[in-house]
Formats: C-alpha cells, sequence, structure tokens
C-alpha cells in the first residue's frame, strides 16, 4: 500500500535547481565583505586586546572548518587536529627563526608540510576503520610532540621565543595584522569548504558516508576521495597554526600540542553541525566566544571541562549539532 | 556476439576455512540475459562480489571487455560499465533520488547533461515522480527501483541484479521484471541473482545453479526446471520452506 501512496503522491521538482552560480556569487561577495570589514576594523578600533581576543576566535573558525573536510564530510573522525596545527605552528617557527621568513611564506610552506602530513596518515591509517583510525590520529600527536621535544632547535621543552618581522604599516601594529591574515585563512578555508561541499567531490564524500561499497561500485575513488580529504584537512589545519608564532612571539609544546586545542576542533564543528560549512563556523563562534570570556575567569582545566561536557550533551542529544535542530525544528512545524 | 563480454576463470573465494566459491568458471554474452539460482549460503552474491571487484578472488581470474579485471578496482570496472544493484538496498541516504544518481554520473565524461540523463532514467523506472524526495524516505518497491536506476544512469553494459525482487508483491515482481526486459532489449546484458522462481524462469535465456560454492548445472530454463541435480539441491529445500 505504500507503493500507492508513492504513486498518487505530486512531484515537487527537484530542489538543488535554483541558480547556484547566483549563490556563489552572493558567497564570494559576502566573502570580500567579510575581509574589508576586518581591515576596516583594524583602521578604527584602538584597543589591541580586540584583535588578541578576535584573532583566537576567527582561528577557531580555520581550526573547525579544516577538520571538518575529514570529520565532518568523509566522516573520519580525527582526534589528532593538534598533529597538524602544531606541524604547522612549528614549521613558522623554523622559518622565521631560520630566514626571517616572512608570514606569507610560512602559510604556503606549512600548507604543503600539512597536506603532506595528511596523505602520510591517510595513506597508513584509512584502511583501519572507525575507532583504530582515531586512535591512530592520536598516535600521530604524541609522535610530533616527541619530535619537537627533541629538536633543540625549535626550543624542546622550554619553547621558543622568536621576534616577527615589522608588519606593514598600513596594519597599524603586529597583532592587527596578524589578525587580517588569520581571517583570510578562515575566508579561504571556508570558501575550499563550500566548493567540496556543492561539488562532485562533497557529492562523493556523501555517497561514501551513506555506503562506501555502494559507493564504489557507482564509480567513486573512494580511497583517492578520502586521501584526498586527509590532505586538504591537514593543509588547512596546519595554515591555520602557521601565524601563530607570529601572533605570540613565542611557541611551546604544550599549549601548541595541547589537549584543549584539539577537543575544541571536534566539539565546535559538532556544535554547530558537521554536514555543512555554517555549522563550523556557528559552533566556532559560539564556542570561541564563550571560551574568551570565560577565560578570564575560570582555569584552563575548567575550560576543558565544560567543552567536555557540552560535546557530550551534544552527541548525545543532537548529532547533527545546531543546524540539524534548526533543520528538525523547521520540518517539525510543515 | 559470441565472444563473452564477462568472463569468470576458475575463481575462489575462502573466508578462513571456508570456501564460499568454486572453483568456478562463469561467461556471459553480450546482451545475454542469466539466471543465477542456488540455495541460501551457496555463493552468489560472493560471485558477483568477485566480478564487480568488492572481493577479490583467493585464485582465478575475471575478465570484462577483453580486458583481465581481477585486481582492478570495483569504481574502475564501474566505469567500464559493469552496473549492480545490492541485494539490500543501500541507497545514499543524506540527499535527493535525483543526486543518488548524479553520483555515478559525475565520474563519466561523456555525458553531456547529467541531469537530464538522471531525470530519463528516473521516469524509465518510474521514479520522476521521486526525483526531488530524500533516498532514505522511499518505499520497499522505489528503493528497488532506486539500486536498478543509479545502476543503469551510467548506461553499463552489463547490470547485475541482485535479488531485486525480494520482498516484493507480485505485481511489483512484474513491474520489476518489465524493466530488465525493457533494458535487455536495449542491449544491456542483464544477470539475474533470484530466488523468485517463476520470474528466473521467465526472464532467463540461460541459468546457472550454484551450490556450496559449485556450478552444478548450466543450461536453459526448461533443462534446469527438469535437472534432478538441481532440484534435489534447491527446489528440494523450496519445498521445506
Ligand atoms: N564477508 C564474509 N565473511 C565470511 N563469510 C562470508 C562472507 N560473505 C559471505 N560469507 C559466507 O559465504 C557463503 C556464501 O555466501 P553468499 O552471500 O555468497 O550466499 P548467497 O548465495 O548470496 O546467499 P543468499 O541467497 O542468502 O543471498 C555463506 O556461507 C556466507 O556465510
Ligand atoms: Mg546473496
Amino acid at each position: 500500500m505504500t507503493a500507492k501512496t508513492s504513486l498518487m503522491t505530486a512531484a515537487p521538482p527537484p530542489a538543488a535547481a535554483r541558480a547556484p552560480e547566483a549563490r556563489t556569487l552572493v558567497f564570494c561577495a559576502c566573502a570580500l565583505a567579510v575581509l574589508a570589514l576586518g581591515a576596516v576594523l583594524t583602521q578604527t578600533i584602538a584597543n589591541p586586546y580586540v584583535f588578541f581576543a578576535a584573532f583566537i576566535i576567527v582561528q577557531q573558525v580555520a581550526l573547525a572548518t579544516g577538520w571538518n573536510v575529514l570529520g565532518g564530510y568523509a566522516g573520519y573522525i580525527n582526534f589528532g587536529a593538534t598533529a597538524f596545527y602544531g606541524a604547522g605552528a612549528y614549521t613558522g617557527a623554523f622559518l622565521l627563526k631560520a630566514y626571517g621568513a616572512s608570514i606569507f611564506l610560512c602559510l604556503p610552506a606549512a600548507a604543503l608540510v600539512g597536506g603532506g602530513l595528511g596523505l602520510l596518515m591517510g595513506y597508513m591509517t584509512l584502511r583501519v576503520q572507525g575507532v583504530y583510525f582515531a586512535i591512530a590520529t592520536i598516535a600521530l600527536v604524541v609522535m610530533m610532540h616527541t619530535l619537537v621535544l627533541n629538536i633543540d632547535y625549535l626550543g624542546g621543552a622550554s619553547g621558543l621565543a622568536l621576534m616577527p618581522p615589522e608588519p606593514p604599516a598600513w596594519t597599524g601594529g603586529q597583532v592587527q595584522f596578524v589578525f587580517l591574515v588569520m581571517l583570510g585563512i578562515a575566508v579561504l578555508a571556508v570558501a575550499c569548504a563550500r566548493w567540496i561541499e556543492i561539488s562532485w567531490v562533497g557529492r562523493g564524500f556523501r555517497a561514501l558516508r551513506a555506503s562506501e561499497e555502494a559507493a564504489e561500485c557507482a564509480g567513486v575513488p573512494t580511497f583517492r576521495l578520502k586521501l584526498s580529504a586527509c590532505a586538504i584537512s591537514g593543509a588547512i589545519l596546519a595554515m591555520t597554526g602557521a601565524p601563530l608564532v607570529f601572533y605570540a612571539s613565542f611557541i611551546e609544546p604544550e599549549t601548541v600540542f595541547g589537549l584543549a586545542l584539539a577537543l575544541n576542533a571536534i566539539a565546535m564543528p559538532l556544535i554547530g553541525g558537521k554536514k555543512s560549512w555554517p555549522g563550523p563556523i556557528i559552533g566556532a563562534v559560539l564556542l570561541g566566544s564563550v571560551q574568551q570570556a570565560a577565560t578570564i575567569t575560570i582555569s584552563s582545566e575548567l575550560n576543558i571541562l565544560l567543552v567536555g561536557v557540552v560535546l557530550i550533551g551534544f552527541v548525545a542529544a543532537a548529532p547533527d549539532g545546531i543546524l540539524g535542530l534548526v533543520d528538525t525544528l523547521r520540518k517539525g512545524r510543515q | 556476439m559470441s565472444d563473452p563480454i564477462l568472463l569468470v576463470e576458475n575463481v575462489e573465494k575462502s573466508f578462513g576455512a571456508l570456501r564460499a566459491l568454486g572453483p568456478i568458471s562463469v561467461s556471459l554474452k553480450a546482451g545475454e540475459r542469466l539466471g543465477v539460482i542456488g540455495p541460501n549460503g551457496s555463493g552468489k552474491t560472493t560471485l558477483i562480489n568477485c566480478l564487480t571487484g568488492t572481493l577479490t578472488p583467493s585464485a582465478g581470474e575475471v575478465w570484462f571487455l577483453g580486458r583481465k579485471v581481477t585486481d582492478l578496482a570495483p569504481h574502475r570496472r564501474a566505469r567500464m560499465g559493469l552496473a549492480r544493484s545490492f541485494q539490500i538496498p543501500k541507497p545514499f541516504t543524506g540527499m535527493s533520488v535525483l543526486e543518488n544518481l548524479l553520483v555515478p554520473l559525475d565520474h563519466l565524461h561523456d555525458v553531456a547533461d547529467p541531469r537530464a540523463r538522471a531525470m530519463e532514467v528516473l521516469a524509465s523506472v518510474g521514479l520522476a515522480g521521486r526525483a526531488g524526495h530524500e533516498a532514505g524516505g522511499l518505499t520497499q518497491l522505489e528503493l528497488r527501483k532506486l539500486e536498478l536506476a543509479r545502476a543503469l544512469a551510467g548506461r553499463p553494459k552489463v547490470l547485475i541484479a541482485d535479488e531485486a525482487m525480494a520482498g516484493l508483491s507480485d505485481r511489483e515482481i512484474d513491474d520489476v521484471l518489465a524493466i530488465l526486459e525493457r533494458l535487455n532489449e536495449s542491449g544491456v546484458a542483464v544477470i539475474m541473482i533470484e530466488h523468485i522462481m517463476h520470474a528466473v524462469m521467465r526472464f532467463s535465456h540461460r541459468i546457472i545453479c550454484l551450490e556450496t560454492g559449485r556450478l552444478i548445472a548450466d543450461g536453459l530454463p526448461d533443462a534446469i526446471a527438469n535437472d534432478p541435480l538441481v532440484q534435489k539441491v534447491y527446489f528440494g529445500e523450496q519445498a521445506r520452506h
């Protein structure tokens, strides 16, 4: 009898047809507007603390978006975001120390290192399923951490203090400049994630998330797609780490490879929603702002506890995050 | 017309100590309708998994379009024109019915207008009205049709239908049979794995029967129906159900 209802139901037209080019134009305009707004703010707001805080929040957006390419689109939960973030941060620190390199050289270098590391990790671990993949990503953090601890040139456990080169005069100061760079990284990351989502690549990811076997038999090169997800995600995460030493003039393994950051990278997309690019932004802005406000009043251990509790709450009650909740509510009302 | 387009040579597949398949040799000609029957667990799905590449045979070779494909990844074989549907439907949930068909079309370069092609295929199986629906929300019959439509989107040369009619009513079976017949008339070779006897008998040009991974009969439907060995292992078992 179900078959009969299906024959009688009138056909709604395929939804996706509403001029994707037009939407992409709007997206590009918004992206440019965000960058322009950032530049205007650096000229108009005098208090540098604003940019110290804003840098962290924008960094969270880039981190969440980078993580989501592998964790959300491909469905492989990566507990080792800091392995890539740290690799990028130390690539930046190394290039700055050795060559006094500009941040604009450190970014592509970090992306290359992160992409390469992602490929390597993917190649070695993607064939193992589920929980073993997660364990392998944790192991990668431990390996990177240990590596840095044992390289004296990078300062080992006690960290590395470096003087970044003078920022361009028009930016108004180092922190304003680094904030703008981070904003550029975040916009680039989101644009990249959006492209994946609306293109055949994203469709391939959704197919393999539903059934890897069926996707493969439909002509989707599943292994190569997952490998690309590892590389793209790794490149974005590492690029996000690269400006750190320019921002703080100091870098140490404990923070860079720390639990707080790794946990945040997972929590933000989960809170916002893993399925589409606005999700990680929403999660990052929410969690990032709360944490910025909270770190003044509470300890960092308490902070981790807070994130943990929120994370468990969402996993249990709203696995598709805030966007998923909104979706359910909207459907319920119809 | 005489050269086989799909050829299995002495293929074996073991899972640990269990030999699920073979050694077995089977061939399929262009445009042929081949029925595959056999009791539960006789290795039918394992055979087609070896054909499509989901499983790598423990021994033996698989040839498709004159090329040795034994070690070729499933997605490469799919793009060459070897399509299958799954015994338990595996829709791409989280996307629309139309998008399900765009997935295979994304990876073919000779399709001018993928959306038009997808709609055409959906119409041919009677799913055009469902194009915009979430694939996870379909009925059993619609899921079966989606399996077929997704397999057909890229104009395959061979379609392997693994129990495409399981769980359907008699009228729905006729519906699916008609789709497969039309498809075959357009030149596509069809391998039909099926427990529903009257459907395989009516559809197939030739039938093979498996038992515990071995080929025990290969012939015209009438000959198979009257084969004492087949009656013993297959119909005997069916009768007990
Ligand atoms: N991945 C696997 N691992 C271990 N054993 C398997 C696997 N796949 C199939 N088998 C075993 O191989 C044998 C053949 O299974 P297969 O699924 O090919 O049978 P079938 O003829 O398709 O049966 P049915 O009519 O029930 O679909 C069975 O004994 C089954 O338990
Ligand atoms: Mg089977």
